[in-house]
């Protein structure tokens, strides 16, 4: 899952960085994400992993970090193994 | 006429009502016509030490809510936009560094300094080559054997002249990207002002708000220590939304009154006949009584969430803060147009008792401070993904 998320940062989070390098626990937006970036990069993963983030997601900690967002989309992919793959 | 707009201390509402009614409104038009500072509304409200209202009392200050900010800055906004907009705007600043650098020695010493001294703090936040996205900076911080030093471009800075000290936002360190800002607190001896172009404006020109290169250096702990991504989601755009809101309520109400007198004159012209633009009257009341819901309705949604700093972060906040700002800004100018119509040619007149001409100049600045199609377009961006109204 970890790799698929790094995927979708490469394609939309515009990181002033390899996302290679960042770790699970590393702060995205000293990484360069921007509230703007956000919005695609949630589109991205909605897109991905086929789920929806729900209005509690929606808040900055959600994507502040690789390890929030697998936990976020582990959550929403609960008893859907193929999506989590 | 007094706005009560759910104030908890009405000694300070009281005293804006004064400082507005007596020093700020004699003055309000030559304020005006020579783009002058309120140098004597801004004495008054030190004097009366609503400069420091918003510092907690364990540091000396007056510990008042932001629905008292909100009051205060609709009660001095009726009286003379300038005034208000720079004590609106210094409140900002204080309630960034109450909120999120209190806890540091430095911080925790400038408070007290600040409510002993009343000092007045002017904000650095817009830059030029960013396109006006306040939260990207090209500036940085330069760190340098325990202190830094910061040169910005800014394109305004108002009452930067004139004020004690100034809050700049700038990248964390030369390799940050544009959006890892900070926000430095720059004193009086520590910076220096050049200014780069005028201020000859059509509204609010008493702010005295030019261009200025500016130049600083002072120590590390002078930077705030929360990312200012958080003092910006959490504290600067949700209070510089309700006090500038405030604020044009206070214009919005001043041109109503104006209207009511004219009508009530024109009434009392001819008693039996009802003026011909009492309706409109009847109208622009109803849209006054509207904004000012909504200017409430926001402080409430703000303190009942103010100390959960996740909540604050939310996607549907930022949209109903952004909101706010979109929705008052315009009708500020819809209600002074319509008071226009009503007062007709003593609305037009300069000279005249009923005039509206400051007011409505004033009030098409509200569009234009963060521009509404920017917030338009942030609201867009994050519809896309939230669902919640």
């Amino acid at each position: 899952m970890v790799e698929k998320i790094r995927d979708t940062l490469r394609q939309y989070a515009r990181l002033n960085r390899d996302v290679s390098g960042i770790s699970e626990d590393a702060d995205l937006y000293a990484c360069g994400l921007t509230s703007h970036a956000t919005v695609n990069l949630m589109l991205g993963l909605e897109d991905a992993f086929q789920v929806e983030f729900p209005e509690r997601m929606l808040r900055r900690r959600t994507f502040e970090t690789i390890g929030n967002i697998r936990e976020s989309i582990a959550e929403l992919t609960a008893g859907l193994p193929a999506a989590a793959s | 006429m007094p706005i009560t707009v759910m104030s908890r201390s009405f000694g300070a509402l009281e005293r804006a009502q004064h400082i507005g009614l007596e020093v700020a409104a004699p003055v309000a038009d030559a304020v005006d016509r020579d783009a002058r500072f309120p140098i004597e509304a801004l004495s008054a409200l030190r004097a009366e030490r609503m400069l420091g209202i918003f510092i907690p009392t364990e540091f000396g200050g007056g510990g008042c809510s932001i629905a008292d900010l909100s009051a205060i800055c609709a009660t001095l906004g009726q009286y003379c936009s300038a005034t208000a907009m720079i004590y609106a705007m210094h409140q900002i600043q204080v309630a960034c560094i109450v909120r999120h650098a209190h806890e540091s020695d430095f911080f925790a010493g400038y408070l007290a300094e600040l409510a002993d001294t009343q000092s007045l703090i002017a904000s650095a936040t817009s830059e030029i080559g960013v396109g006006g996205d306040v939260r990207s900076s090209v500036c940085t911080i330069e760190h340098d054997d325990g202190s830094f030093s910061l040169t910005k471009q800014a394109p305004v800075i108002s009452y930067g002249e004139y004020a004690d000290a100034i809050l700049a936002t700038a990248r964390r360190m030369p390799d940050a990207p544009p959006s890892d800002q900070v926000l430095a607190l720059l004193k009086r001896e520590e910076f220096t002002l050049t200014r780069t172009s005028g201020w000859d404006t059509l509204g609010f020109r008493g702010t005295c708000s030019p261009g200025f290169t500016l130049t600083a250096t002072a120590s590390d702990d002078h930077i705030l220590p929360a990312p200012y991504a958080n003092i910006s989601s959490e504290t600067m755009l949700p209070v510089s939304h309700i006090v500038w809101s405030s604020l044009w309520l206070g214009i919005a109400t001043a041109a109503v009154g104006r209207a009511r007198a004219y009508i009530r004159a024109e009434a009392r012209k001819s008693p039996g006949k009802t003026p011909v633009a009492s309706v409109r009257l009847a109208e622009v009341v109803s849209r006054l009584q509207g904004m000012r819901a909504l200017v409430n309705d926001s402080v409430r949604d703000y303190e009942s969430i103010m100390h959960d700093s996740d909540a604050l972060s939310a996607m549907n906040f930022a949209i109903r803060m952004n909101n706010l700002k979109l929705i008052c800004s315009t009708t500020v100018v819809d209600i002074v147009s319509q008071a226009m119509l009503i007062c007709g040619m003593s609305g037009y007149r300069a000279d005249s008792k009923f005039s509206l001409g400051r007011l409505l100049r004033d009030a098409y600045g509200a569009a234009l401070m963060i521009n509404n199609d920017r917030i338009y377009g942030a609201n867009a961006a994050m519809l896309l993904v939230s669902k919640d109204d």
